[in-house]
């Protein structure tokens, strides 16, 4: 699996393995910026992995004033899930408990397809016969009494079926502060592309998983072929050259995006080079057997 | 091929039926036929070719080339393409039109707009009393679309309305949204008394206080408002105005509370 090498670091000739989602996206909006940070980062708070939260959701990209619906500052999210009755059901969650709760806040639709899921049209019945209906322009909102005011939520926003979910970078490193410099590196590099999360913290993941365990009912377990403390006693995946691994999952709204997102990562982790970066980067994949989606690292390259 | 164009030769001696002058009623007419078409509403019964010079053969647009009060019923039942009138119409101009678009450029008479239910219909001039309301018995007026007044609305503008968006630029007659089920008035300048009389639902946004609010209408306070900055915004892309209407920050009257009371007259904190 040995690939080549550009401005010396070894690029591993293998791809990321993904696999088809369904996601939405809506506008989030407040009366300034810090307090639109505080209600998209509620709602995309605990959504790292659909194992276990339910939906993968980040923020996509921040929109300045003239941008957002209501010309106020705010941020476009994502969130991805396995089926769209459980996107349906984090969807209203998250806004009801995360953005409707936050001073100031709206929601609105921010993704553009003829399937739709429930926004403001379920979450109206918070306003128990004081819900204002509004339609304006082919928009519909729905206005909830609170007590700041009012929340505008708009009745439904847009469901792709064409989203991909688990592209992927493994970045290996001499040791753990050249592996988060080259995370770091890579996770802004992607944020700059439209139409994708990264769901972990900061974009990053430290612990990569396989699937089931030892132990009865494990659901995934650590991946020790990548954990540098037990190189020694089991089949690693890791040259002694390697002490840290890190790792970037990205979540698509198309494949393209996707597969856009991994070069722009690629392209800022061999920048930094060896020394100061990562001295190789790979990808996880399930030998092809499981996702729909492949993204090859040679055909990434810069 | 070009618009198909009626140019007026005088003003006609009796009131006219407009209504069979529809882009879907004339496409693949030929102008012979068109000419024998019949507007005249007295025993006189004028056609076509005795009040207008036809030109033209492309019915998706139609074009009035002068214009008279006594054109009643323009753009009647209206479902497509667009008509434009360089001069006024009379009564029920765009009644009933469910979709394309109607440009008035002179003034329009009484019940503009009547429960028109979708597109758009424009009045550069002023339009008589009950602008988009429903004649006499009819249950609902204005259900859908976009109507735009943008010189003065007589009194009673949106009566009975339940869907759409009325804008009025030039102010208006007394009662604006009188009896509205449900849609949205913006009234830009002065309002005359008492709008939103018996209103149950639905919105009226204006940017002057009115001469007289209705006594059964009930202050709640001034707040920044995200639906403002939404209606703003929407009115200034929609091209029906240029600066805001509401701005951030609004006063909130609820009615009419003689009836169900869950209507609101919206007005901007700028004008208080």
């Amino acid at each position: 699996m040995r690939g080549l090498k550009v401005n010396g670091v070894t690029i591993d000739d293998t791809f990321a393995e993904a696999f088809g989602m369904r996601a939405t996206a809506v506008i989030v909006t407040a009366p300034t910026k810090k307090w639109a940070i505080e209600a998209a980062r509620s709602m995309t708070g605990f959504a790292t992995s659909v194992i276990g939260c339910g939906c993968e959701a980040g923020i996509d990209v921040e929109l300045t004033a003239s941008e957002t619906p209501d010309g106020r500052p705010g941020f476009r999210i994502m969130l991805f899930a396995v089926s769209t009755d459980e996107l349906q059901k984090q969807l209203l969650k998250r806004v009801g408990q995360c953005v409707l709760t936050s001073p100031g806040s709206a929601c609105f639709a921010a993704l553009d397809a003829s399937d739709r899921l429930k926004l403001g049209s379920a979450l109206r019945y918070f306003g128990d016969g004081w819900q204002i209906s509004k339609k304006l322009g082919g928009r519909h909102y729905w206005r909830i009494p609170v007590m700041d005011g009012e929340f505008v939520c708009e009745a439904t926003t847009g469901l792709t079926k064409n989203a991909v979910g688990g592209g992927n970078l493994l970045l290996l490193a001499a040791g753990n502060d050249q592996a988060l410099v080259a995370a770091e590196a890579a996770a802004d590099a992607m944020r700059t592309v439209p139409g994708v999360i990264l769901p972990f913290p900061g974009g990053v993941v430290r612990s990569g998983s396989k699937i089931g365990g030892r132990y009865k009912g494990t659901i995934a377990s650590t991946n020790e072929a990548y954990a540098p403390t037990v190189r020694g006693q089991v089949a690693s995946a890791l040259s002694e050259d390697i002490n840290a691994v890190l790792e970037i999952v990205i979540d698509g709204e198309t494949s393209e995006a996707v597969a856009a997102a991994m070069a722009a990562g690629l392209k800022a982790a061999i920048e930094l080079g060896p020394e100061r970066g990562a001295l190789r980067i790979t990808a996880g994949n399930y030998g092809g057997k499981l996702g729909k989606f492949q993204y090859h690292l040679k055909d990434l390259l810069p | 091929m070009k618009s198909l164009t009626f140019t007026l030769l005088s003003e006609p001696p009796e009131r006219l039926d407009m209504s069979p002058l529809a882009p879907a009623r004339l496409a693949g007419m030929a102008a012979r036929e068109v000419e024998k078409i019949r507007l005249g509403l007295s025993k006189r019964g004028l056609m076509v070719g005795d009040v207008f010079r036809l030109s033209g053969g492309d019915a998706s647009t139609i074009i009035f080339e002068g214009g008279s009060r006594r054109f009643d019923g323009v753009g009647t039942g209206l479902n497509g393409g667009t008509i434009r009138v360089a001069g006024d119409v009379g009564a029920q101009v765009g009644r009933r039109m469910s979709d394309g678009t109607i440009l008035i450029e002179g003034s329009a008479g009484l019940h503009a707009g009547s429960g028109m239910s979708g597109g758009r219909l424009e009045i550069l001039g002023d339009a008589g009393d009950f602008v988009a309301g429903p004649l006499a018995g009819e249950l609902a007026g204005m259900s859908g679309g976009t109507l735009i007044v943008r010189g003065r609305a007589g009194d009673r503008a949106g009566d009975r309305m339940r869907r759409g968006l009325l804008a009025v630029l030039g102010g208006s007659g007394d009662y604006a949204g009188s009896r509205m089920i449900a849609g949205t008035v913006a009234i830009m300048g002065a309002s005359g008394r008492m709008p939103g009389y018996l209103m149950r639902r639905g919105s009226i946004l204006i940017d002057h206080v009115p001469e007289m609010l209705s006594p059964s209408f009930v202050e709640s306070g001034i707040w920044d408002s995200a639906f403002a900055s939404i209606v703003d915004r929407h009115l200034i892309e929609d091209n029906i105005l240029r600066e805001p209407l509401l701005h951030r920050t609004v006063r909130r009257y609820c009615g009419d509370n003689a009836v169900l009371g869950k209507g609101e007259i919206l007005i901007s904190a700028e004008a208080l």
